[in-house]
C-alpha cells in the first residue's frame, strides 16, 4: 500500500482523532469551564436605559454627531416597541427588566493599546484561560483576533499584515471614527433598527464589535476571529459586527463567545450584518458557549441575536456555520437574502441543549435573484429537561426563477424529558422552484452504547462519539482550530446526560 | 483462560441458560452449536456483559478475574472481544475514528500510552493488509449501508486491531455466502496463536470447515448436552439437531 492512498485517512485523523476524542479527560468533562470572573476595574454606565445612557455610550466611544443621532433614532424606535418583544418563539422566560441592566462596561485601561503587548496583563490572563492566548494564536495559527470583553475591543492582532492587502479589520468603534464613509454606506442596510425589538435595542446601545472590509479581488489569507466575553456583573453585551466583501473577494470569519458563571441572567443582543458583492464569498463560523445556567436552570445568558447577510451581487455566496452549546436561551436565525442571480446561501447548525436550556434557532433563506441556491443542515441535540426548536423559512419570490433549496433537520434526543421541535415554513411564489425538506428524529440507542462499550469505550466517550458523528456534516464545515474546540464542547455540554 | 461454572441467566424474568459449564484454555478453539432458541446468543451476550441479561447464578472467571463483576468496557480491556451477529450502525462515525478511540481506551485500561496518529496508522495499515480490507470501507460511517459481508469483515478487522485474548464470534456466518465465509474465516485464522482463544457460536457446521475447532459443544435448552471434537459437528450436520433433542430427558421443573 503506498502512502498516497492513505492521505485521506491522514487528513481525517488530523481533523478528528487528534481532537482528542479518545482522551476526553474527566477534568475536561466537568462543569462550565469558562465560568471564572476576572477582577478588572471597570468603567461603567449606571443601570438603566434612557436617552442619557445612549449619549453616555456614544460619548465614551468618541463618536461623531451623526452616529449619536442614528443611535437616538434607534432608541426612540425601541421605546415605541417597548413591551413588544417577539413572542412567537418556542421559549419561556420571565419578563426582562431593561432598567436593571448595565449597558456599558469597559475594563479600565488608560489608553487603547497600540499592540497586543500593551494590553493589561489581567486581561491577557483572561484570554489565556480561555485558551486563546493572543500571542500563541498569532504565532501558530495565523488567525487574526479581535477580542471584545464586556463592551470594548481590546486589541486587534495582525493588523499590519492585513492592511498591506487593503483589508480593514478593526473594532466597529474604530471604524466609525476612521472609516465613516463605509459605516454610513453599509451600517444597518441589512438589519435596520426597525427590524425587530432586539435589533432596535442593539442599535441604540451597541458598545463594540468587529468591522471587516475586504477590498475587490482580495482573498483574505487568514481566518479573522473575534472572541466575545461578558465579564462584569449585571451587564448586557450588545455587539455589532459588519463585514463587507467587495467584488471577487473572500473571507472566513470566526466568532467565539464565553461568559462567567453568575446566578442572574445576563442579556446578549448582538447584530451581525454581512454584505457580499459580485463573486464574493463570506464564510461566517460561530462557536457559541455563553454560560448556560446551572443544572437547575439558574442563571445563564439570554442570547437574542439577529444575524443576516445579503448576497448583493451575482454569484456571491454566504455560508453560516454555528455550533450553539451555551446560553440559557438562544433566539437566533442567521439568514441570507439571495438577491444576486446565481447566488448561494448556506446554513449549517449544531444546537445542543441540556438541563433547562432552551433554543429556538434556525435560518431564513430569501430567494429573490434567479437561479439562487440555498442549503440548510440543522442538527439539534437535546438532553436533560431542555427544549430545542428548529425554525426555518424558505421563501421564493415571484421573480426568483429556478430557485433551489435543500433542507435537512435532524434531531437527536438523549433521555425522555427533553423536547425537539421542527417548524419549517416554506413560501414558494414561483413554480420553477425546487424545495426539498427532510427531517428525522432519533435517540441514542442502548445497542449503540453497548457496541462501543464492548470495544472498550466507556459510555461517556461513546456518547461523545455518537453525537460527534451525528453532527459531523456540520463540524466538517468549521475551520480546523474551531472544529477541535467544538467537538470538545459538545462532549462537555452533554456531560452526565446519559447512563 | 475462561472458566464457566453452572452459569444460569435470563432476560425479562425468563430463564434461558440453565447451568453452563465450560472451560477454554489458551490457544484453543471451541465451537458452540445448537438449534435456534437454545441460548447460544444469550451466552455470548452474557459473557460480553449486555445489560438486558440477568445472571441468576454461577461464576465466570476470565484470566483469573471474576468476569461478571466487570463492566463491559473493562471486559474488553481485559481482552474479551465479541464479534456481533448484528453489528450496530453509527451514522457519521468512521470505523477509523471508532477504532482509534477503542484501541486507545483499551491501552489506557492496560496502563499503556495512547498511540499517536502516526503509530495508529501504521498499525491500521498492517491489519488492513492482513485482513484484506480496503480503506474506503473504513472511512465510511460505521456499518451504515454496509452489506452483510462488509459488516462481518469489519467486525473481524476490529478484532485484529484489538488483539483480544478471547474472541467470541456470534453467528458470524449468518447471512454470508460461501465466499464471504471463507474471507472472514481466513481473517480469524490469521490471528490465531497459542496465547489467544476463540469461541465460535454457530448454527451450521459449514463455518467449522474453515475455522477448525478443537472442541464442539452442543447447546440445547440452556445446557451443554454433548461435547466432542470436530467430528461431532459433522454428525450434527448429517443427522440434524433432532437426534440431540430426542436424546434429552423431559425438561424438569421449567
Amino acid at each position: 500500500m503506498n502512502s498516497e492512498t492513505f492521505e485521506p485517512v491522514r487528513q481525517e485523523l488530523g481533523k478528528e482523532v487528534d481532537a482528542g476524542l479518545s482522551t476526553i479527560e474527566k477534568t475536561v468533562l466537568s462543569d462550565y469551564k469558562y465560568g471564572f470572573i476576572t477582577d478588572i476595574e471597570a468603567d461603567e454606565a449606571p443601570k438603566g436605559l434612557n436617552e442619557g445612557t445612549v449619549r453616555f455610550i456614544s460619548s465614551k466611544k468618541n463618536e461623531p454627531e451623526w452616529m449619536l443621532e442614528w443611535r437616538l433614532k434607534a432608541f426612540r424606535q425601541w421605546q415605541k416597541m417597548n413591551g413588544h418583544e417577539p413572542k412567537w418563539a418556542n421559549l419561556k422566560f420571565p419578563p426582562i427588566d431593561y432598567q436593571d441592566i448595565k449597558y456599558y462596561s469597559a475594563p479600565k485601561q488608560k489608553i487603547k493599546a497600540n499592540s497586543l503587548d500593551e494590553v493589561d496583563p489581567e486581561l491577557r490572563k483572561t484570554f489565556e484561560k480561555l485558551g486563546i492566548s493572543l500571542n500563541e494564536q498569532k504565532r501558530l495559527t495565523g488567525v487574526a483576533v479581535d477580542a471584545v470583553i464586556d463592551s470594548i475591543s481590546i486589541g486587534t492582532s495582525f493588523k499590519e499584515q492585513l492592511s498591506e492587502l487593503g483589508i480593514i479589520f478593526c473594532s466597529i468603534s474604530e471604524a466609525i471614527r476612521e472609516h465613516p464613509e463605509l459605516i454610513k454606506k453599509y451600517l444597518s442596510t441589512v438589519v435596520p433598527p426597525t427590524d425587530n425589538y432586539f435589533a432596535a435595542l442593539n442599535a441604540a446601545v451597541f458598545s463594540d464589535g468587529s468591522f471587516c472590509y475586504i477590498p475587490k479581488g482580495v482573498r483574505c489569507p487568514m481566518e479573522l476571529s473575534t472572541y466575545f466575553r461578558i465579564n462584569a456583573e449585571n451587564t448586557g453585551q450588545f455587539e455589532r459586527t459588519l463585514i463587507i466583501a467587495e467584488e471577487g473577494s473572500y473571507v472566513s470569519y470566526l466568532e467565539g463567545c464565553t461568559a462567567p458563571m453568575r446566578d442572574e441572567n445576563q442579556l446578549h443582543a448582538a447584530v451581525v450584518e454581512l454584505i457580499a458583492m459580485e463573486d464574493a464569498e463570506i464564510k461566517y463560523s460561530t462557536v457559541q458557549n455563553w454560560y448556560p445556567g446551572d443544572k437547575n436552570g439558574l442563571g445563564g445568558i439570554y442570547n437574542f441575536v439577529t444575524k443576516r447577510g445579503i448576497c448583493a451581487g451575482n454569484r456571491s455566496k454566504i455560508s453560516w456555520t454555528q455550533v450553539e452549546t451555551g446560553s440559557a436561551i438562544t433566539w437566533k436565525y442567521p439568514s441570507v437574502i439571495l438577491k444576486g442571480d446565481y447566488s448561494t446561501g448556506e446554513f449549517y447548525s449544531v444546537a445542543v441543549t441540556n438541563n433547562y436550556q432552551q433554543a429556538d434557532t434556525g435560518t431564513k433563506m430569501l430567494h429573490i435573484g434567479k437561479h439562487t441556491k440555498s442549503r440548510i443542515v440543522s442538527k439539534g441535540i437535546s438532553a436533560g429537561h431542555s427544549n430545542n426548536s428548529y425554525r426555518g423559512l424558505v421563501h421564493v419570490n415571484r421573480q426568483a426563477e429556478n430557485a433551489r433549496n435543500y433542507s435537512q433537520c435532524d434531531s437527536l434526543l438523549l433521555g425522555d424529558k427533553c423536547g425537539a421541535h421542527t417548524f419549517p415554513y416554506i413560501e414558494v411564489k414561483n413554480a420553477s422552484a425546487v424545495v426539498e425538506h427532510e427531517a428525522t428524529t432519533s435517540k441514542i440507542g442502548e445497542d449503540q452504547i453497548f457496541y462501543c462499550n464492548q470495544r472498550g469505550i466507556n459510555t461517556e466517550t461513546a456518547v461523545a462519539l455518537i453525537i460527534n458523528g451525528f453532527a459531523r456534516e456540520v463540524m466538517n464545515q468549521l475551520p480546523m482550530e474551531f472544529a477541535v474546540e467544538a467537538q470538545k464542547l459538545l462532549a462537555i455540554s452533554l456531560e452526565g446526560s446519559v447512563g | 483462560m475462561l472458566k464457566i461454572h453452572d452459569l444460569q441467566a435470563g432476560i425479562e424474568g425468563r430463564k434461558i441458560l440453565r447451568g453452563i459449564d465450560l472451560e477454554i484454555k489458551p490457544g484453543e478453539v471451541h465451537a458452540i452449536m445448537g438449534p435456534n432458541g437454545s441460548g447460544k446468543s444469550t451466552l455470548a451476550s452474557v459473557l460480553a456483559g449486555k445489560k438486558d441479561y440477568e445472571v441468576i447464578s454461577g461464576t465466570v472467571s476470565f484470566l483469573g478475574k471474576d468476569l461478571l463483576e466487570l463492566s463491559p468496557e473493562a471486559r474488553a480491556g481485559e481482552g474479551l472481544f465479541l464479534a456481533f451477529q448484528y453489528p450496530v450502525e453509527i451514522p457519521g462515525l468512521s470505523t477509523t475514528i471508532f477504532m482509534k478511540t477503542a484501541v486507545n481506551e483499551v491501552r489506557k485500561y492496560r496502563g499503556q500510552e495512547p498511540l499517536d496518529a502516526v503509530a495508529f496508522l501504521k498499525m491500521m495499515r498492517e491489519k488492513m493488509a492482513l485482513m484484506n480490507i480496503e480503506q474506503s470501507l473504513l472511512s465510511r460511517s460505521l456499518n451504515e449501508g454496509f452489506s452483510g459481508g462488509e459488516k462481518k469483515r469489519n467486525e473481524i478487522f476490529q478484532m485484529a486491531m484489538l488483539e483480544p485474548r478471547l474472541a467470541i464470534l456470534d453467528e458470524t456466518d449468518s447471512g454470508l455466502d460461501i465466499d464471504a465465509i471463507r474471507i472472514v474465516s481466513n481473517g480469524v485464522n490469521k490471528i490465531r496463536n497459542k496465547n489467544n482463544s476463540v469461541l465460535v457460536v454457530t448454527h451450521y457446521q459449514r463455518l467449522l470447515d474453515y475455522i477448525v475447532p478443537d472442541f464442539v459443544h452442543v447447546l440445547y435448552n440452556g445446557r451443554i448436552v454433548k461435547s466432542g471434537t470436530k467430528e461431532l459437528a459433522f454428525e450434527l450436520e448429517e443427522r440434524g439437531y433432532d437426534f440431540i433433542k430426542n436424546d434429552q430427558p423431559l425438561e424438569q421443573g421449567a
